[in-house]
């Protein structure tokens, strides 16, 4: 079974960031880059699917510069056998559809038994990659996944509902699925694992091997970033300051008031 | 030709209340971006929410009868995409929900729509203008969407003022899709409700709800104490349940429960919107974070930078 898994190298923004005055953008020491949370569980189902089969290959593949290659680098000391990064400059203002277009062209002749994204990026939130990216590839798929059992030619799985709610449902592979936290326990990824990764194949491809290019990707762009802007706050907290002491004095005496 | 085409929700033979949330956030956006106003349902019997569908300023109502009872993720994408090319709205807007989310990113991508996700504020500047979070709701980003006749987007829940259900006075329309009938590509087998426990965190008028920030599952045993102390239950958010510390009957938030507590005291935990949309209703919330950016203190009534364990030791002295 040959199992491909999108994943991304997510930014996170330390306490003391600082957003340009014209709002284009942060700056960039400020950012932590890490594997997307959501990546190491689709990862992990990807694995066990894998080892329970006992053969097959997991593929990791990602749309990103020269650094977020340490995503992929992470996705490999997990375990998965070979790597494909996309780049292109057309690609930096990429949005959700637009690198689910540049992945279903690299992904499409690996014919994948099934394609497993994280529901989302910790970063983006956009969780409309995954379900981009099968409508380009033409696969059936279901979103938030929280229970694969695969049973021959199809998958049984549940997917989460709001409020508690599991439905069960069952689709023919190949499909792609996007896997939600909590359905499995991503392994950590031993030192030796980290060191013999750097070994395994990891594949660069542009827009041009993919037989793409730029007004391609601007044609299935879906939107255009024009600001970023710290958020509206609302009235927003009022905030409590003092020592531990008298802040814990403090809320034990609204909690009192309030719910007597 | 213009105008605003709205995908209600229905569940289990429900309409689902968020419905109309995007209803009413249409209403906002109809008078600069121009009528109709289309709302339309795709379930197994969709005549019997079209009467509600058809709020005060709503055009028509489009009755869509799915061959399938269920929502079926490939049948809601042929029915929109046929949708849209048979109304030819420059607006779509859909829920940022599980069901439309299995669906509505195909449908843009198909269509090469405009289209943004999560969506929590919307304008008309000659063309819809949205506001969403970026880096985790830490700052939030304005989209626009040029050279797109047809803009996708999909609102997130408890956001966006609902609209008033109508009474029967909107017109209906049958609208037959081709190639429905064979569309489907899952097949629903059952739904499963989350395991009860004794506990029902939606009844208590006081909640201790604890987040990633504890760090450790020997860590909850702490809270669970503090919980008894102060006459509170003790709630988490996903991120503990996901770990296999807590069941999933103490979870706030969009897949977990919704509360309304008098008061619900947060700690540990920086507020991701899932969480958010479960708990922003409730009277007073108190929020404990190291981080002074955590998006809790964004729907918090008071707010402390403080670590949650030096917190939890001063409030058992406060009580003593």
């Amino acid at each position: 079974m040959k199992i491909i898994v999108p994943v991304k190298e997510v930014a996170a923004l330390d306490d003391e960031f600082e957003l340009a005055d014209d709002g284009s953008g942060v700056d960039p020491d400020s950012v932590e880059w890490d594997l997307n949370e959501w990546d190491t569980f689709s990862l992990e189902a990807a694995m066990q699917i894998r080892e329970s089969g006992g053969e097959g290959e997991v593929v990791a593949i990602s749309v990103g510069d020269e650094p977020a290659e340490e995503g992929l680098r992470s996705a490999l000391a997990r375990g998965a056998d070979r790597a494909i990064r996309i780049w292109d400059d057309a690609l930096a203002e990429a949005d959700a559809l637009a690198v689910a277009r540049a992945l279903a062209a690299a992904i499409e002749p690996e014919s994948p038994d099934l394609v497993l994204c994280g529901v989302q990026s910790s970063d983006a939130v956009n969780s409309a990659t995954g379900i981009a990216l099968a409508g380009y590839l033409g696969l059936p798929h279901v979103a938030v996944v929280k229970k694969i059992e695969l049973d021959g030619g199809s998958a049984t799985v549940e997917r989460e509902l709001e409020g508690g709610l599991v439905e069960l449902v069952r689709v023919g592979l190949p499909a792609l699925l996007t896997i939600q936290t909590g359905i499995n326990e991503p392994r950590y990824a031993t030192l030796r694992a980290i060191k013999q990764a750097r070994e395994k194949p990891l594949e660069v491809r542009s827009l041009a091997d993919l037989g793409l290019d730029a007004g391609a990707v601007q044609a299935a762009t879906g939107s255009h970033r024009r600001r970023l802007a710290h958020p509206e706050k609302g009235e927003g907290a009022q905030m409590l300051d003092g020592s531990t002491a008298e802040v814990a004095a403090k809320i034990a005496e609204i909690v009192k008031e309030r719910v007597g | 030709m213009p105008g605003i085409l709205v995908i209600a929700e229905a569940r289990r033979g429900e309409l689902r209340d968020v419905s109309f949330e995007l209803i009413g956030a249409a209403l906002q956006l109809k008078p600069q971006a121009g009528g109709p106003l289309s709302v339309a349902i795709i379930d197994g019997e969709p005549a019997t929410h079209a009467a509600a569908l058809g709020s005060d300023g709503v055009d028509e109502v489009l009755a869509v009868r799915s061959p399938v009872g269920e929502f079926e993720p490939h049948v809601a994408q042929r029915a929109v995409e046929e949708l849209i090319a048979q109304e030819h709205p420059s607006v779509v807007l859909a829920l940022h929900s599980i069901d439309a989310l299995g669906f509505a990113p195909a449908v843009a991508a198909a269509g090469a729509l405009g289209f943004a996700s999560d969506v929590i504020a919307l304008r008309w500047e000659g063309g819809p203008v949205a506001t969403r979070g970026a880096y985790g709701d830490k700052l939030s980003a304005e989209y626009d969407f040029p050279g797109k006749d047809c803009t996708l987007l999909l609102l997130r829940v408890g956001i966006f003022e609902p609209a008033a259900p109508g009474s029967g006075g909107a017109a209906v329309r049958e609208v037959e899709i081709d190639g429905l009938t064979d569309a489907a590509r899952t097949e629903h087998l059952d739904y499963r409700e989350v395991q009860e426990t004794d506990v029902d965190i939606t009844k208590a008028d006081f909640l201790l709800s604890i987040g990633r920030g504890v760090e450790d599952k020997d860590n909850i045993e702490r809270f669970e104490e503090l919980a008894e102390k102060l006459g509170a239950t003790l709630s988490v958010s996903r991120p503990l349940v996901d770990a296999g510390w807590m069941p999933s009957a103490r979870q706030v938030g969009q897949s977990g429960k919704t509360v309304k507590p008098r008061v619900y005291l947060a700690m540990g935990i920086s507020g991701a919107v899932q969480h958010l949309a479960g708990m922003r209703a409730a009277e007073t919330i108190i929020a404990v974070n190291t981080d002074p950016e955590a998006p809790i203190f964004g729907v918090a009534h008071y707010g402390a930078v403080k670590d949650m364990f030096e917190l939890a030791d001063e409030l058992e002295q406060a009580l003593s």
